[in-house]
């Protein structure tokens, strides 16, 4: 545990001794700011079109702004995730360290731990920067907070599961450009598998649809929370970090 | 302290390591020895637990490296052919990082952080990122990060390559001086290093043992033999290289003789002499008695490929060449 923490410690360190966090940071702050800024622009002028139209309804907050924009940022989050988890071993790798960490009298569980913690840390502070956004609604509305919660724990477990796959693809290349690729191509494709789903109606479709990391993130952004998507999320995790630790023994066995 | 039986490790098709046993005992400095590609690397692998043999055993201070690698990693300290440095880190920073891995804390991390870096030479970096530093500071960094938690052993591979005359010096200077406390395996493909620091030396080639024996004693048996460069110049006309190389072979004491250089009309021969014996003199007297002049008569050190040639005389059947590492 103490050393999962040093690690944990020395690789946000590292995260924010380079440009990655911030250059992360400042995309995602400028993406989802956008995001935020179209859907309450279109919610402001629903309202007023309805109210001219002399028959205003009742609009609600969480259904019209945020949800798109938790939708939304789930998405920006398949970019940035292959940009903050393609150096973890690959740049170990490349400039030697491994051998630093693995002939220290420490587990390869506990480096793999603190590696993926310390990436989910860097992308719950990049999440956070949009939360910011959110809570300007509670400044000028009165929105539920109940689903935003519940849509931020969705956003976490969904990239604790990509990061954990990231994880696993950067022990496998020395090369960072390398591991960030894969990882990016294997995000976009378990996005883009949800619409291969809605084409078909068979067993194959089912099956691979139920592998689209966003269609088990939806009802998080609805508010509810399903114990069927936890379970895919939890289990995409385990199966994340298992893969990173026989990679890592691998290693000794092939280097 | 060290303890290695027929170790051994195969890769995909090679095998970089052929079933190698040595031992060493506590406190003593041993010089591991061999061409590049050898297997050096490999081994110290092996030791260090980074990598399993294929088979064969290797224990460290009684701990075996497959059954307990933990107790076997906390007793050694490792310093790669690249020092393991994160460059986004100050020197201070780094060697804490380190400390905290080897399972340091408190005020015995911040006491050995101050001692290593002292004995190290490092105090005066210590706030500068290591991206900044030279060589020579990295490489003694690394060294710091070795003995950080004070192992019994100390692995240290090619802790010299790539430094200037002076990082060498001050690092073998730095090495001798961990003796005392330490058990030291250090590799090196250069053998004047060895004599210097080592007590004890193992010679590997394409992943074989070729010998184990002090330094004392390897010294004294390549001591025995003499190799001398000999330039002939024609006192007048030209020269017959040919009619040289067999006038030379016959002074007594000489075993061989090998052209290595004609140029300007002057014929660059390379001699060596039987084990014990001496040919300078003698090599100096027969040209100028053949009428020729002697342009230049001086000894030559032996290369480490000679070296090995001599030592494994026996076996020389094929040539020495690299085994994949």
């Amino acid at each position: 545990m103490r050393n999962t923490w040093t690690i944990f410690q020395k690789e946000i360190k590292s995260y924010f001794n380079s440009p990655i966090a911030y250059g992360l940071m400042a995309f995602f702050a400028l993406i989802s700011g956008y995001f935020f800024y179209v859907y309450v622009a279109i919610f402001v002028q629903r309202g007023m079109e309805s109210q001219m139209m002399g028959r205003p309804q009742p609009m609600d907050v969480n259904e019209w702004v945020v949800r798109p924009v938790l939708m939304n940022i789930s998405v920006i989050g398949l970019f940035l995730i292959p940009m903050i988890t393609m150096r973890l071993f690959a740049e170990e790798k490349r400039s030697g360290t491994i051998e630093l960490l693995v002939t220290s009298p420490i587990y390869d569980l506990e480096i793999i731990l603190g590696k993926w913690f310390a990436a989910l840390a860097l992308y719950a502070a990049i999440l956070g920067l949009s939360a910011l956004n959110l809570s300007l609604l509670f400044l000028y509305g009165s929105p539920d907070w109940r689903p935003m919660v519940v849509g931020y724990l969705g956003l976490l477990l969904q990239g604790g599961c990509l990061l954990a796959i990231g994880t696993f693809i950067s022990t496998t290349s020395k090369n960072q450009i390398i591991a960030g690729t894969g990882t990016f191509a294997i995000s976009l494709l378990l996005w883009v598998l949800d619409w291969v789903s809605s084409y078909g109606t068979e067993a194959w479709a089912k099956v691979v649809g139920y592998l689209s990391v966003v269609a088990h993130f939806e009802p998080f952004s609805k508010g509810v929370i399903d114990s069927k998507d936890i379970v895919f999320f939890v289990s995409m995790i385990f199966l994340g970090l298992f893969l990173t630790a026989r990679s890592m023994e691998s290693l000794r066995w092939r280097s | 302290m060290i303890k290695v039986e027929g170790l051994t490790k195969r890769y995909a098709r090679t095998t970089a390591v052929d079933n190698i046993s040595f031992e060493v005992q506590k406190g003593q400095i041993v010089g591991f020895l061999g061409p590049n590609g050898a297997g050096k690397t490999t081994t110290m692998r092996c030791l260090t637990c980074f990598m399993p043999p294929s088979s064969g055993s290797a224990t460290v201070a009684g701990f075996d490296v497959l059954e307990h690698p933990m107790e076997v990693k906390r007793r050694i300290g490792y310093l790669p052919e690249t020092p393991p440095l994160y460059p986004d880190m100050e020197v201070v920073e780094y060697l804490n990082f380190v400390g905290k891995l080897k399972g340091l804390s408190g005020n015995d991390l911040t006491r050995r952080v101050a001692e290593v870096s002292e004995r190290c030479a490092v105090a005066d970096v210590s706030k500068k990122l290591i991206g900044k530093l030279s060589k020579g500071y990295r490489q003694r960094v690394g060294l710091a990060q070795a003995i950080i938690h004070n192992p019994d052993v100390l692995i240290l591979d090619e802790p010299t390559s790539g430094l200037d005359p002076k990082q060498i010096n001050e690092t073998r200077d730095l090495i001798r001086g961990l003796a005392g406390d330490h058990t030291i395996i250090l590799s090196t493909h250069i053998l004047p290093e060895v004599e210097q620091i080592c007590e004890q030396v193992i010679i590997i080639a394409k992943g074989k043992l070729v010998a184990t024996d002090t330094v004392h004693n390897l010294t004294n048996r390549l001591r025995g033999v003499e190799a001398v460069a000999v330039e002939v110049e024609p006192r007048s006309g030209a020269l017959d290289a040919g009619e040289v190389q067999s006038r030379l072979e016959q002074v007594s004491g000489v075993s061989r003789v090998i052209l290595k250089d004609s140029r300007d009309g002057r014929h660059l021969f390379e001699a060596e002499s039987l084990q014990g014996k001496t040919i300078r003199g003698d090599l100096a007297r027969s040209v100028v008695e053949s009428g020729w002049n002697l342009y230049e008569l001086r000894p030559v050190a032996l290369s480490l490929e000679e070296v090995f040639l001599s030592l494994t005389s026996t076996d020389t059947a094929e040539p020495s060449g690299a085994v994949a590492e």
